[in-house]
C-alpha cells in the first residue's frame, strides 16, 4: 500500500515536471525556475503537499547534486582548467570579489552573522554554467568572439567552487578556527592531489574505467563518482566536489561517452533536486523576502555586467561584445541552490532558504530572457547612432 | 595570413582569420565532431551574424570544394615546373586487387619508380601515406613519376 502511494506521488511529481519542462521549452526559458515553483507547490504549506515520498526525494536530490557536478566535471579536462586559470586569473578574481560582495553584505546588514554571509556570498557569486551554456548555444553566441571570455570565467567559478564548498561545509559544521583551518587544508590538498593525478595519471584511471560496453561504462563511472563523493564527504570536503573532481580526471572520448550516458540520469535527478529545495521552502515565507530578493538580483545583475565588461575589454572585445559577455553571466541556478541547500540543512537563518529561492527564481528566469532581448536592443542603438 | 586559435572550454576549439577584404570568418570545431562555419558581423566585429552548422559529411564536402581543386592546381603547377614529371590521380575501384590492402603490398616504387604522394579519401587529403596505409575502394591515389611509370601504376592498381 505504501509503495503504491509512493509511486503515485513520484509519478505525479515527475510527470508535472515533464509538462513544465515542455512549457519552458516552448516559451524559451530555463525550466529551473519552474521546477522550483513546482517544489514550492508540493511542499509543506504548498497547494498539493506530498505525504510519503519526501524521504525518497531527499535522497534523489543528493544524487542529483552529485550527477550535476560529475557531468560538469566531465565537460572540462585538467589541461583546460590549468590554462584557464593561468590566462584569466585576474578576470576571475574580479568576478569573485564583485559578485560575492552583494550576498555577503546583504547577510551582514540583515544581522545574520558571518556564517550566513559566507553562504550568501556563494549564492550571489556563482553563475549557472548550465543555463549560460544553454543560452550561448540557443542564441548562436558560441561563435562570438566574447564567448571564450565568458566560458573561462565559468571555468574559474567552477574551480573556485571546488575550494569554496569544503570551506562552507566546514564553517557550517561549526568547527572552530583551528578545525576549520585543518578542513580547508585537507580540501586544498585533496583538490590539488586530484588535479595532479588527473594531469599525470588520467590515462590510468581512464584505462580502468574504459569499456566498449555502455552498461559497464555507466556503472563504473557512477560507482567511482559515488565512492569518491562519499569519501570526500567523510573528509568534510563535500560530496559534490568529490564528484566534480572525478569528472575532471576523466577526459577525451571517454568523458564524451560517459556524459552522453549520464545526461538522462542527471536530467531526472537534477529536476528532483530543484523540486526538493522547493519542498523545503514554505511558499508563505517567500513573500516577506521577495522585495529583498529583487533588490539583491538587481545589484548582482549590475555586478555581473561589470565583470563581463571588464573581462571582455581586457580580451580586446568591442563595446557590444562586452555587454553580451555581462548579460550571459547573469543566470544563477544549480550551484546557488546547492549552497543555499547546504546552509538550510545546517540550520542557517530561516529567511536564507526563501531568499535564495526567490533570488534564483528571478535570475534563472530573467537571465536568459535578458540575453534574448539584448541583441535587438544593441541593433536598435546601432541604427540610431 | 594569421589564423587565430582559441580554446572553448567544454565545447572545443575555434579558428578564425580576417580576409584580405576585411571580413572575419571562423570555424568552431565541437568535440562532438560538429563544425560551425562562422561569419562575423561587419559592424559588430565580435558577433557571429551567421553560424552554419555542418555535420561530418557536410564539412567534408565543403573542405573538398574549397580544398581539393586547390591541390590539383598545385600539382598542375608542379608539372609545368619539372619537365618529364607527370602526376596522375588513380581511383581505386571496388573489387580491384588493392582495395582493402596495405599500400606497401603493391610495391609501387620498386616496380615502377613512381611515388604515391597522396591519397584523397572522402574529400580529405592524406599526404605522404606510409606503406602500412590501407587503401579503400573509392580512394583516389595521387602518383608522381614518368609518364610510363604512372601508366604502369594505373595497371597495377586495376589488375594487380
Amino acid at each position: 500500500m505504501h509503495t503504491a502511494i509512493l509511486f503515485v506521488e513520484l509519478g505525479g511529481v515527475v510527470l508535472a515536471l515533464g509538462v513544465l519542462g515542455a512549457f519552458a521549452l516552448r516559451v524559451g526559458i530555463s525550466p529551473i525556475p519552474l521546477y522550483l515553483i513546482a517544489g514550492l507547490a508540493f511542499g509543506t504549506g504548498g497547494i498539493l503537499p506530498l505525504a510519503t515520498s519526501e524521504d525518497f526525494i531527499s535522497v534523489g536530490a543528493e544524487l542529483g547534486v552529485i550527477l550535476l557536478l560529475l557531468t560538469l566535471g566531465l565537460e572540462y579536462n585538467a589541461d583546460e582548467l590549468v590554462t584557464s586559470l593561468r590566462g584569466n586569473a585576474k578576470g576571475g578574481l574580479v568576478d569573485l570579489v564583485l559578485n560575492a560582495a552583494p550576498g555577503a553584505v546583504a547577510a551582514l546588514l540583515l544581522g545574520w552573522g558571518p556564517v550566513a554571509a559566507i553562504a550568501m556570498a556563494g549564492v550571489t557569486y556563482a553563475t549557472s554554467s548550465g543555463i549560460t551554456a544553454k543560452v550561448l548555444s540557443d542564441l548562436g553566441w558560441i561563435g562570438n568572439r566574447e564567448t571564450p571570455v565568458v566560458l573561462s570565467l565559468l571555468v574559474f567559478e567552477d574551480l573556485t567552487m571546488a575550494l569554496y564548498l569544503p570551506i562552507l561545509t566546514a564553517v557550517l559544521a561549526g568547527v572552530g578556527f583551528i578545525g576549520g583551518a585543518v578542513t580547508v587544508a585537507i580540501a586544498l590538498a585533496t583538490v590539488s592531489v586530484v588535479l595532479l593525478v588527473a594531469l599525470k595519471y588520467g590515462r590510468v584511471i581512464e584505462a580502468f574505467v574504459r569499456s566498449p560496453n555502455s552498461e559497464v561504462l555507466l556503472l563504473k563511472v557512477v560507482g567511482l563518482a559515488l565512492l569518491v563523493a562519499g569519501l570526500a564527504q567523510k573528509l568534510q570536503v563535500s560530496a559534490a566536489v568529490g564528484a566534480f573532481l572525478v569528472g575532471i580526471a576523466l577526459s577525451g572520448e571517454l568523458a564524451e561517452d560517459a556524459r552522453a550516458l549520464l545526461s538522462p540520469l542527471r536530467d531526472l535527478f537534477a529536476a528532483v533536486f530543484f523540486v526538493f529545495f522547493g519542498l523545503q521552502t514554505d511558499p508563505a515565507a517567500i513573500w516577506p523576502v521577495a522585495g529583498l530578493a529583487a533588490l539583491l538580483a538587481v545589484v548582482s545583475m549590475i555586478t555581473k555586467l561589470a565583470t563581463g565588461a571588464y573581462a571582455a575589454r581586457k580580451a580586446g572585445i568591442a563595446r557590444e561584445g562586452r555587454v553580451r559577455a555581462g548579460i550571459a553571466l547573469i543566470p544563477r541556478g544549480e550551484f546557488n541552490i546547492v549552497i543555499a541547500g547546504l546552509a538550510v540543512a545546517a540550520g542557517a537563518h530561516p529567511d536564507l532558504g526563501p531568499l535564495a529561492a526567490a533570488y534564483v527564481l528571478i535570475l534563472a528566469a530573467f537571465g536568459p530572457l535578458a540575453a534574448r532581448l539584448v541583441q535587438p536592443l544593441i541593433a536598435a542603438v546601432a541604427r540610431r547612432a | 595570413m594569421e589564423v587565430e586559435q582559441t580554446a572553448l572550454p567544454g565545447i572545443g576549439l575555434r579558428h578564425e582569420f580576417v580576409t584580405q577584404a576585411g571580413r572575419r570568418i571562423g570555424v568552431v570545431s565541437h568535440r562532438t565532431g560538429r563544425r560551425d562555419l562562422i561569419v562575423y558581423d561587419r559592424l559588430d566585429p565580435d558577433r557571429a551574424c551567421e553560424a552554419i552548422k555542418l555535420n561530418d559529411e557536410e564539412s567534408d564536402a565543403l573542405a573538398e570544394l574549397l580544398g581539393a581543386p586547390r591541390i590539383v592546381q598545385r600539382l598542375n603547377a608542379l608539372h609545368r615546373e619539372v619537365e618529364g614529371l607527370v602526376s596522375e590521380q588513380l581511383p581505386i575501384a571496388p573489387g580491384t586487387p588493392y582495395a582493402g590492402r596495405p599500400m606497401g603490398d603493391a610495391r609501387v616504387r620498386t616496380r615502377t619508380g613512381t611515388s604515391i604522394v597522396a591519397v584523397v579519401r572522402a574529400g580529405q587529403v592524406i599526404a605522404s601515406p606510409g606503406p602500412e596505409f590501407v587503401l579503400q575502394a573509392g580512394d583516389v591515389v595521387v602518383v608522381v613519376g614518368s609518364s610510363e611509370g604512372t601508366e604502369a601504376v594505373a595497371e597495377i592498381m586495376a589488375n594487380g
